[in-house]
């Protein structure tokens, strides 16, 4: 079994590729040729490179391609570049958002300017926030008592109007708390107090929010920890289904209810109070308060919004899809005056 | 061969463990080409001593000197390394083909393609699994894998070769066969190996010297034949398979023998020794050396047996127990005696439960002790 | 019921039709998650190698901390990683707020523990002589990590499969950093949540349902090779 011609690897003299000095000799070569080139191996190296010479660099060539490769992907999947001057962050509702008006604005005013907005939509109350803190450039929100304190606080400017829309109380058909036709929203939201029949609430400190608790307010009823007040913390949408299948009542605004009408079980009970007014202002972050503002961006965006293209564009909307406008675009009315 | 100098040389090795000593060796020499094993029970520390003349064991005491260089310091740790190679009880082969497997060494070193794939197809095929070589490692039998470890182990022409138990986890079916073909590989190649075993058998089979270890500590090394026939305690001489120890005194000199009375006995046994009368010793009597007669049924030849053996017994066998090859035969002769006989004599002499034999050994055969441990004289 | 069922037509109609809007979401979602899962493989991989092999003194809390991390919720993750990146806070200037880049970023933050904690547990579970083994055979360091690796690379398909599977679904910090910009960084989970909360369940429903066809089709194939390796 051992003959040597067909073993040569048993010639090999123990320690032949562990050899700490430099001329080793190798399977099958003979003569001198093998002692240059066992000397050049690296292997003799071994000794003084913890790593080796060649074993350990080997591993090292992929893992370097490897990060290379993940940065460029990094970057590329960074998208469209754009400059910082180019970007504009636009903080606005949930509701406007879902309404799809934006959907419609947005491209039109990227392409007559050239700014890359970033539409980032949140309730009111976060909206606001982050132009507090600087993190938005302009803001379309419909919360006027905020936004009036917003303004006073020196965090806005050039808050104007831009369009209006109209919150509705919507319920069961069956109408528990008999609201259905009274003329003021303050005293439906009373009787149903009254009543204690349930109420949905978004409870988001979104605009729909707040108007609901202006009314609460108006009606002098304080809804908060009733057993008959739930509060959703969701979008509109949502709360909207909710309310459909648990036959609450809610207030919503009208774009989203008729966007979602025909899957809902729930009647527009009261409308067409003024108090119901969903009144949208566009307002410029300040600048002086934050200077990485891209202020520039921010004055394009609300001229455009008051440009009476776009003013033609909002009247417009909507009335393929549901028959009558979402929105009645308001710019340079007084706000006193609005109203059916 | 070797210069002057020893291939490894370790000084003062001595690893704690949770406050115990579980190694202690002052001084450990092996010699280039030589085969050296180690016996002992389990936690005699054999695999410890392995794993720290390998470096693979930190922290602990002592230096190790590889042809004459410090491991550690002149010596670079890596470089000393990849001059061993180590194989387990368990294959512990890579989750790949058995080529990879066997090629693992080298390519860790670096070796070119070309060398490393000749030098992987020779040793697969000196271990007898050439024909594997594209198979995937975890669908080998216990035996193949063991072969495949110790082809890889091989395939990297160490300077020394490490084996912990390298057949202990085989059965005896495969056992056999890769104990012979482990046998012709180091003869032929004669790779210093270090290996660790608790059969006797197999370590007697393959190696030059023999350690014998019990807890942490070499008792005794030496030649095959001087461990097992002149063990340097009680410890080393059952281990070693002694098989009669029995403790007495020395009555008297004889000359070049002394007759030493077993205790627990009225007998008196002749050895051969110089000890002080009056000395406690102990007696070791390889049972191999122990040969039994029986009459032979023969009406009349009753005579007593002229013999060279110095020591005649009679006595009764208490058991009988099977040995592979031979047979285990207890006796009691007014002490404990055990003799091994072939499974034809033992037929021949019809040797049963309760059987009357004379047993006989030469004095030559006895081995003292000294009892209170210290090496005896050995002749 | 009948909600699912247009769903499922609905989901149909946007795939046979390669539905633009949905094709893009669909490619961003993957591009966005397959990187950060890359990442998440080279860091996790790595430093869960380096852990599970190697003595250093804090080892265990180590270990303590990866595991706990496998646990993050997301959207805290999310809130973190957005208030680093504000334009006022401590990352700003990097101007990557509400990009995609900031979305692979907060996804690879969520995988790397997950991966790495699978990683220290496959590691662990190798056969403990099989280091010394690996040493024994004269191996530096870096090789030794490197053949563990390998050796425990069936479980490691399981980190990856965990990594990507956790981030594809992933929904709350997206949201937070990427702003779920229409067109530029609007990702699948991202679209289903605007989707559902504006009422539209088809559309929702038709979302999830191409997303957990992306999912399955993503794992079908990790499956395959991992199950590929199974002992015969």
């Amino acid at each position: 079994m051992l003959l040597d011609p067909v073993f040569p690897c048993l010639l090999l003299p123990a320690g032949t590729f562990g050899r700490i000095d430099a001329d080793a000799s190798m399977c099958r070569r003979t003569g001198s040729k093998e002692r240059q080139d066992g000397g050049g191996r690296g292997r003799g190296r071994s000794d003084h490179l913890p790593g080796g010479g060649d074993p350990a660099m080997k591993p090292m060539k992929p893992l370097s391609i490897i990060s290379a490769a993940l940065l460029f992907l990094t970057v590329l999947g960074a998208g469209p570049v754009a400059g910082q001057q180019k970007n504009l962050i636009l903080a606005t509702t949930t509701s406007t958002q879902d309404s799809g008006l934006l959907d419609v604005l947005i491209p039109l005013f990227e392409k007559r300017t050239g700014y890359f907005v970033k539409t980032i939509a949140v309730g009111s109350g976060q909206a606001m926030v982050m132009g507090e803190k600087g993190e938005a450039d302009v803001l379309l929100v419909h919360s006027p008592e905020a936004e009036v304190k917003f303004v006073a606080a020196g965090y806005g400017i050039n808050r104007r109007l831009v369009m209006h829309n109209d919150f509705v109380i919507v319920g069961p058909a069956a109408d528990p708390a008999g609201v259905s036709g009274l003329k003021r929203a303050a005293e439906a939201f009373g009787k149903i107090a009254a009543r204690q029949t349930t109420f949905l609430s978004r409870g988001d400190n979104s605009g729909t929010h707040a108007e609901e608790r202006g009314l609460w307010k108006a009606a002098g009823v304080n809804p908060e920890g009733q057993k008959w007040y739930q509060q959703t913390g969701l979008g509109m949408g949502e709360t909207l289904n909710i309310a459909s299948e648990k036959r609450t009542y809610t207030l919503s605004d009208r774009g989203t209810y008729l966007a979602l009408k025909k899957r809902l079980d729930l009647a527009v009970l009261v409308e067409g109070d003024r108090q119901l007014l969903n009144i949208y202002h566009v307002i410029e972050v300040n600048p002086a308060k934050w200077h990485k503002v891209n202020s520039a961006g921010a004055r394009a965006f609300a001229a455009f919004m008051l440009a009476p293209e776009t003013q033609a564009v909002i009247k417009t909307f909507g009335v393929d899809t549901f028959g009558s406008p979402l929105f009645f675009p308001d710019a340079g009315k007084e706000e006193e005056r609005l109203g059916r | 061969m070797s210069p002057a100098g020893p291939l490894i040389e370790a000084r003062g090795l001595r690893v704690e463990r949770g406050g115990a000593v579980i190694l202690d060796v002052p001084l450990l020499t092996v010699e280039e080409g030589e085969v050296l094993s180690f016996i002992g029970p389990n936690g005699a520390g054999k695999t410890t001593l392995l794993q720290t003349l390998s470096y693979l064991l930190r922290p602990f005491e002592g230096t190790l000197l590889f042809r004459g260089r410090k491991v550690g310091s002149d010596l670079p740790v890596l470089a000393y390394r990849r001059a061993l190679a180590m194989a387990s009880q368990e294959p512990l082969l890579f989750d790949t083909t058995v080529f990879e497997n066997v090629s693992s060494g080298l390519r860790i070193r670096g070796v070119p393609k070309r060398e490393m794939r000749s030098a992987v197809l020779d040793w697969l095929a000196l271990f007898g699994v050439g024909g594997l070589k594209d198979r995937s490692a975890r669908s080998l039998s216990g035996g193949e894998a063991q072969r495949v470890s110790l082809a890889r182990a091989f395939a990297i022409r160490p300077d020394v070769m490490l084996l912990d138990e390298p057949f202990g986890s085989l059965d005896p079916r495969s056992r056999e066969p890769l104990i012979e073909d482990m046998q012709a590989i180091l003869k032929k190649t004669r790779t210093t190996t270090l290996f660790v075993t608790h059969d006797l058998m197999e370590s007697l089979r393959l190696s030059d010297r023999i350690a014998v270890m019990d807890r942490g500590r070499i008792c005794q090394i030496g030649p095959a034949d001087k461990v097992l026939n002149a063990p340097v305690d009680e410890f080393v001489a059952s281990f070693v398979g002694t098989g009669t120890i029995l403790k007495g005194r020395i009555l008297r000199e004889n000359g070049d023998t002394v007759l030493v009375s077993v205790s627990g006995s009225g007998e008196a046994i002749e050895s051969v020794g110089a000890f002080p009368v009056g000395e406690t010793v102990l007696l070791c009597i390889r049972p191999e050396n122990v040969t039994l007669s029986v009459p032979s049924g023969r009406a009349g030849s009753e005579d007593p047996l002229l013999t060279s053996a110095r020591n005649l017994f009679s006595g009764a066998v208490t058991r009988v127990s099977p040995m592979g090859f031979y047979q285990r035969i207890d006796l009691d002769c007014g002490f404990p005696l055990v003799s091994y006989v072939t499974l034809q004599s033992c037929e021949a002499l019809k040797l049963t439960e309760g059987r009357r034999v004379t047993a006989s050994f030469k004095a030559t055969a006895v081995h003292m002790i000294k009892k209170t441990g210290d090496p005896g004289e050995n002749p | 019921m009948e909600l699912i069922l247009e769903g499922l037509r609905k989901a149909f109609w946007l795939l046979v039709t390669f539905d633009p809007e949905v094709m893009g979401i669909t490619l961003l979602s993957l591009k966005v998650s397959g990187i950060a899962t890359l990442v998440s493989l080279v860091i996790g991989i790595s430093v869960g190698a380096v852990v599970a092999l190697t003595r250093f003194p804090g080892r265990r809390i180590a270990v303590t901390l990866i595991n706990t991390g496998m646990g993050l919720p997301p959207v805290v993750v999310g809130l973190f990683v957005s208030i680093l990146l504000w334009r006022n806070g401590p990352l700003g200037f990097l101007e990557v707020l509400y990009t995609p880049t900031a979305m692979i970023i907060a996804q690879a933050v969520i995988a790397t523990p997950i991966v790495m904690g699978i990683t220290v547990a496959a590691m662990q579970q190798l056969p403990r002589k099989l280091r010394q083994q690996i040493l024994a055979l004269g191996a530096t360091r870096v090789q030794l990590v490197l053949i563990m690796t390998r050796e425990a690379r069936l479980p490691l398909l399981a980190a990856v499969m965990a990594g990507f599977g956790g981030v594809i679904s992933e929904v709350g910090a997206s949201i937070m950093v990427g702003g779920n910009i229409k067109g530029y960084s609007r990702v699948l989970t991202t679209a289903t949540v605007m989707e559902a909360s504006r009422g539209n369940f088809d559309t929702a429903i038709a979302l999830g349902i191409i997303l957990l066809i992306l999912a399955y089709g993503v794992n079908l194939v990790l499956t395959h090779i991992q199950q590929r390796e199974r002992p015969r």
